[in-house]
C-alpha cells in the first residue's frame, strides 16, 4: 500500500507489511515459548485477554502515535495528555455535576483541544513537531499537577458500575487451584481497543485521509506535487492522535477508577517503542496499524514473562531495550537489503512471491 | 554583501538573546537587587552565580546535542541516561580504589569518559552504520539505561561523602567561584578550541545539510556522525560527573531526569534547526541558560512548583510561534512593506540587500529540503 509500490505487482510485499509480518511471527514465537515455559499461566485465555484488559490505554495511545509517525511526525505529548484526562475526569466525577457522559465528553474535549493546538502549530506554522509536542507534554503535566495533586478515587455510583462492568464469556474459562470454574472476563476497555483498531485500519487503508497520510509521510514534497493538501493531512493526523489520547484517558480511568499524578507517565516512550516494534518507521510512510497492537503485545508479553520468571525487575527494562535493539537492527537490515534488491537471498522460497521483478533486475 | 552576512549571522542569536534580556528585565522589575552578589565563606553567591551553577550540566549536554543534531539530523534522547550510567561508573570506580585523592578522582573520571565514549559509539553505530533514526536508536538506551545504572551501583544510591568530590561539586577553598561553573567554562573553551582548530564544524554541517553531496566531496558521513555521537558521550560523562559531585550521592532513578528534553529545547531555542545542518554552539549555550533563567524567574515570581511546567510550556509555544518560518516570513513582508511606504525611492540599497538575503535564505531552504525519495523502496 506504500506510495511507491503502486507500479509493482499486487502481491509484492511492501515494507509496511513485511515489518508487520516479522512482528507477528516474533509475537507468536514469543507467546509459544511462554506457553511452553510457563504453561500454568500462559495457557489460560484470561492471561491473553488480560494483556488487553489492563493495557488498553497503552494500545490506544500506540495507535495514535503510529498514525502520527506514518505521517512523518512525532507526538510525545500523548502520555501526559492521557494522564491529564484521567485526572480531569476524576475531579469532574467527584464534583457535584459529575456524570459518566459528561466525563466522556470532557475526556474527548481535552484530547481534541490538544490535538487542535498541536496540529495547528505543527502543520500550519511549520514548527518542529518534537518541540511543540514536548511543550504539550509540559503543559499537560503542569495542568495535571495544578488541578489536583493527590490521588483521587472516584466513588460516583454510576461510574463504579461502569468500572466494575465486565463482559463474561462463560464457555471460555479456566479452573483455579480449588477446582472452581472461572469464566473469562473482558473489560469494556479491551472491546474499545478492538473496535478502534478495526476502524483505524479501515481508515488508514481505504480512506482518502489514510492514503494521503502515507504519501505525505513517504515524501511530503512529491505528495504536494500530486496535489495532496499536505498541511491539512498532517493537521488531521495530530488531531486524531489527540482524540485517541482522550479516549485512552477515559479508558484508563475506567480501568483503574482513580486519578493520579503518575497516571500514564512514561507512556509516550513505551508507545513509540511499541509502534516501532510493530513495524512503523519513524521516517514516515511505512507502517501497518495492525502492527501497533502487536508491538504493544510483544512488549507486554516480555514484561509478563519476566514477571513469571521472577527475576529482578530491573531486567525488565534491560530486556525491553535489548529487544528494541534487535528489532531496530532487523528493520534496518531488511530495508537495506530490499533497497539493494537482494532480499530474495534471505527470504525463503515460499515467501518469494511477486519478487521476480526485482530478481530480474538484480 | 558583508553587511548582509553579518546581519544573517546576528539574526541567529537575536531571538535567544532577546528572550534572555526580556527575562532579566522581568526579574529586575520584580526586584532591583537581581544582580547583587555576596561573598559567603569565600565564594560568590547570588542570582547570576546560581543560574550559572544550576545550568552547568544542561549547557554541556546542549553543546554535544548541537553537534549531534547538526550531523545526524536527529536528537539523542539518551543523554540523561548516559550521564546516569557514566556517573555510576565514576562512583563505583572511585569507591573501589580505596583512598580518595585528586589522582583517583581523575582516574575514575577518565574511566567514566571511556564508558561515555562506548555509549556514544553504541548510539553512533546504530545511527551511522545501520541508518536508524537517531531518536529511535537512542530510545533503546533510554529504555534500558537507568536499570543498567542501578545494577552498576549495586545498591540504592551510594553516597560520595568526602571533601574532595564535595569541593568539585561546591567550592574549592580560596577560589571565589563555584567549581561547576569553572568546569563548564573550561569545557566550553575546550569545545571552542576544538571547533576552531579542526574541520569538525564544517564537516558535520555539510553532512547534515546533504549527506550525498558531502560524500561526493570526500567527507565520510559515517565517520562524522560516529564522531559526533562519541563527543556527545564525553559530554554526558562530564555532565554526569558534575551532577553526581553536586548531589553528593548517586541516585540512578532521578539523576538528571528529563534533562534530554531540556537539552533538545536548548538547541531549538538557540536558533538551530532540529533537522540538522548549520549550527551555532553559542546559540545553544544561550538557550540552555535561558531555560535555567526561565525556571528560576518563574520560581522568583512565586509561581507554584506544580504550575511551573504549564507556564514553561506556554512560554516555549509562544517562543516557537514567534520564531516559526511562517510568522517570520509574514513579519519580514510587513517590515518591507512599511519600509517601502516610509522611504520609497530614497533607499534603494536596503531593498536590494534584503532581496539578496531572501534569495540566499531560499537557496539554503532548497538545499535543506532535499529528502531521500527512496524511503519506501
Amino acid at each position: 500500500m506504500g506510495s511507491l509500490n503502486a507500479a509493482k505487482p499486487k502481491d509484492a510485499l511492501s515494507n509496511s507489511n513485511l515489518l508487520f509480518l516479522i512482528a507477528v511471527v516474533i509475537f507468536v514465537l514469543m507467546y509459544g515459548f511462554a506457553i511452553l515455559r510457563y504453561p500454568g499461566s500462559f495457557l489460560q485465555f484470561q492471561t491473553f485477554f488480560d494483556l488487553f484488559n489492563l493495557n488498553a490505554p497503552l494500545i490506544i495511545i500506540t495507535l495514535g502515535i503510529s498514525i502520527v509517525m506514518i505521517g512523518g511526525g512525532i507526538d510525545i505529548s500523548v502520555g501526559a495528555v492521557t494522564g491529564l484526562v484521567t485526572m480531569c475526569c476524576a475531579v469532574m466525577l467527584e464534583s457535584e455535576m459529575g456524570s459518566v457522559g459528561g466525563a466522556l465528553l470532557l475526556a474527548l474535549g481535552i484530547g481534541i483541544a490538544f490535538g487542535l493546538l498541536q496540529g495547528y502549530l505543527i502543520s500550519y506554522l511549520e514548527i518542529q513537531p518534537f518541540i511543540i509536542t514536548l511543550a504539550g507534554m509540559f503543559l499537560a503535566n503542569g495542568l495535571l499537577t495544578t488541578i489536583h495533586k493527590d490521588p483521587l478515587n472516584v466513588t460516583l455510583s454510576g461510574f463504579v458500575v461502569l468500572r466494575d462492568f465486565e463482559i463474561v464469556i462463560p464457555w471460555l474459562g479456566t479452573h483455579n487451584r480449588l477446582g472452581n470454574f472461572i469464566p473469562l472476563e473482558i473489560k469494556p476497555g479491551a472491546v474499545v481497543v478492538w473496535v478502534l483498531v478495526i476502524i483505524l485500519v479501515i481508515l488508514m487503508k481505504w480512506s482518502r485521509f489514510g492514503r494521503n497520510l502515507y504519501a505525505v509521510g513517504g515524501n511530503s514534497q512529491s505528495a504536494l506535487m500530486l496535489g495532496i493538501n499536505v498541511r491539512k493531512t498532517k493537521f488531521h493526523s495530530y488531531l486524531l492522535s489527540g482524540f485517541l489520547s482522550g479516549i485512552a484517558g477515559f479508558v484508563y480511568i475506567m480501568t483503574t477508577g482513580a486519578g493520579n499524578v503518575g497516571n500514564a507517565s512514561g507512556f509516550e516512550m513505551k508507545a513509540i517503542a511499541a509502534s516501532i516494534i510493530g513495524g512503523t518507521m519513524l521516517t514516515g510512510g511505512v507502517g501497518n496499524l495492525f502492527g501497533s497492537p502487536v508491538g504493544s503485545l510483544i512488549l507486554l508479553t516480555i514484561n509478563e514473562l519476566i514477571r513469571a520468571a521472577g527475576v529482578n525487575s530491573n531486567y525488565q527494562a534491560i530486556v525491553s531495550g535489548l529487544l528494541l535493539y534487535i528489532f531496530i537492527v532487523l528493520q534496518s537490515v531488511v530495508v537495506w537489503l530490499r533497497g539493494r534488491g537482494k532480499f530474495s537471498l534471505v527470504l525463503p522460497s515460499w515467501l518469494r512471491l511477486g519478487r521476480k521483478e526485482v530478481e530480474d533486475q538484480g | 554583501m558583508s553587511m548582509v552576512k553579518a546581519k544573517a549571522h546576528g539574526s541567529h542569536l537575536f531571538l535567544p538573546l532577546s528572550v534572555l534580556a526580556l527575562l532579566i528585565v522581568i526579574n529586575l522589575i520584580k526586584g532591583a537587587d537581581y544582580f547583587s552578589m555576596s561573598l559567603i565563606n569565600g565564594a560568590l553567591y547570588g542570582n547570576i552565580p546560581n543560574i550559572l551553577f544550576g545550568a552547568s550540566e544542561l549547557v554541556i549536554l546542549a553543546v554535544g546535542m548541537t553537534l549531534v543534531t547538526a550531523s545526524s539530523r536527529g536528537q539523542d534522547i539518551s543523554v540523561g541516561v548516559a550521564a546516569a550510567i557514566t556517573s555510576a561508573v565514576f562512583v563505583r570506580v572511585l569507591q573501589n580504589t580505596g583512598d580518595i585523592t585528586w589522582l583517583t578522582i581523575a582516574a575514575s573520571f577518565l574511566a567514566s569518559c571511556v564508558v561515555g565514549i562506548v555509549i556514544g559509539a553504541f548510539n553512533g553505530s546504530l545511527v551511522s552504520i545501520f541508518r536508524v533514526q537517531p531518536m529511535v536508536a537512542t530510545l533503546i538506551l533510554f529504555t534500558a539505561g537507568r536499570s543498567i545504572a542501578f545494577m552498576i551501583d549495586g545498591k540504592l544510591s551510594p553516597v560520595l561523602a568526602n571533601d574532595l568530590t564535595g569541593q568539585i561539586g561546591g567550592v574549592i577553598p580560596g577560589v571565589p567561584i563555584q567549581t561547576p561553573i569553572i568546569l563548564t567554562v573550561l569545557f566550553i573553551a575546550f569545545i571552542a578550541v576544538l571547533l576552531k582548530t579542526t574541520n569538525l564544524k564544517l564537516y558535520s554541517e555539510s553532512v547534515g545539510i546533504n549527506e550525498k553531496a558531502a560524500r561526493l566531496n570526500g567527507i565520510d558521513p559515517t565517520k562524522i556522525k560516529f564522531l559526533t555521537y562519541m563527543i556527545l558521550g564525553v559530554c554526558s560523562a562530564v555532565a554526569g560527573f558534575i551532577a553526581v559531585t553536586k548531589a553528593g550521592r548517586h541516585d540512578s532513578v532521578n539523576l538528571l531526569k528529563f534533562v534530554e528534553m531540556d537539552a533538545i529545547l536548548a538547541v531549538a531555542i538557540g536558533g538551530n534547526a532540529l533537522s540538522g545542518g548549520k549550527f551555532s554552539i553559542a546559540g545553544s549555550i544561550i538557550g540552555a541558560y535561558t531555560i535555567e533563567v526561565l525556571s528560576r524567574t518563574l520560581l522568583r515570581l512565586e509561581v507554584g512548583t506544580e504550575t511551573i511546567k504549564a507556564f514553561k510550556a506556554v512560554f516555549i509555544i509562544i517562543l516557537m510561534v514567534v520564531a516559526s518560518p511562517v510568522v517570520r516570513e509574514s513579519a519580514t513582508k510587513t517590515l518591507r512593506w512599511v519600509q517601502a511606504k516610509s522611504n520609497r525611492g530614497i533607499v534603494l540599497e536596503t531593498g536590494a540587500s534584503d532581496a539578496a538575503a531572501v534569495s540566499r535564505a531560499d537557496a539554503t531552504e532548497v538545499s535543506r529540503a532535499d529528502t531521500p525519495a527512496e524511503k519506501e523502496l
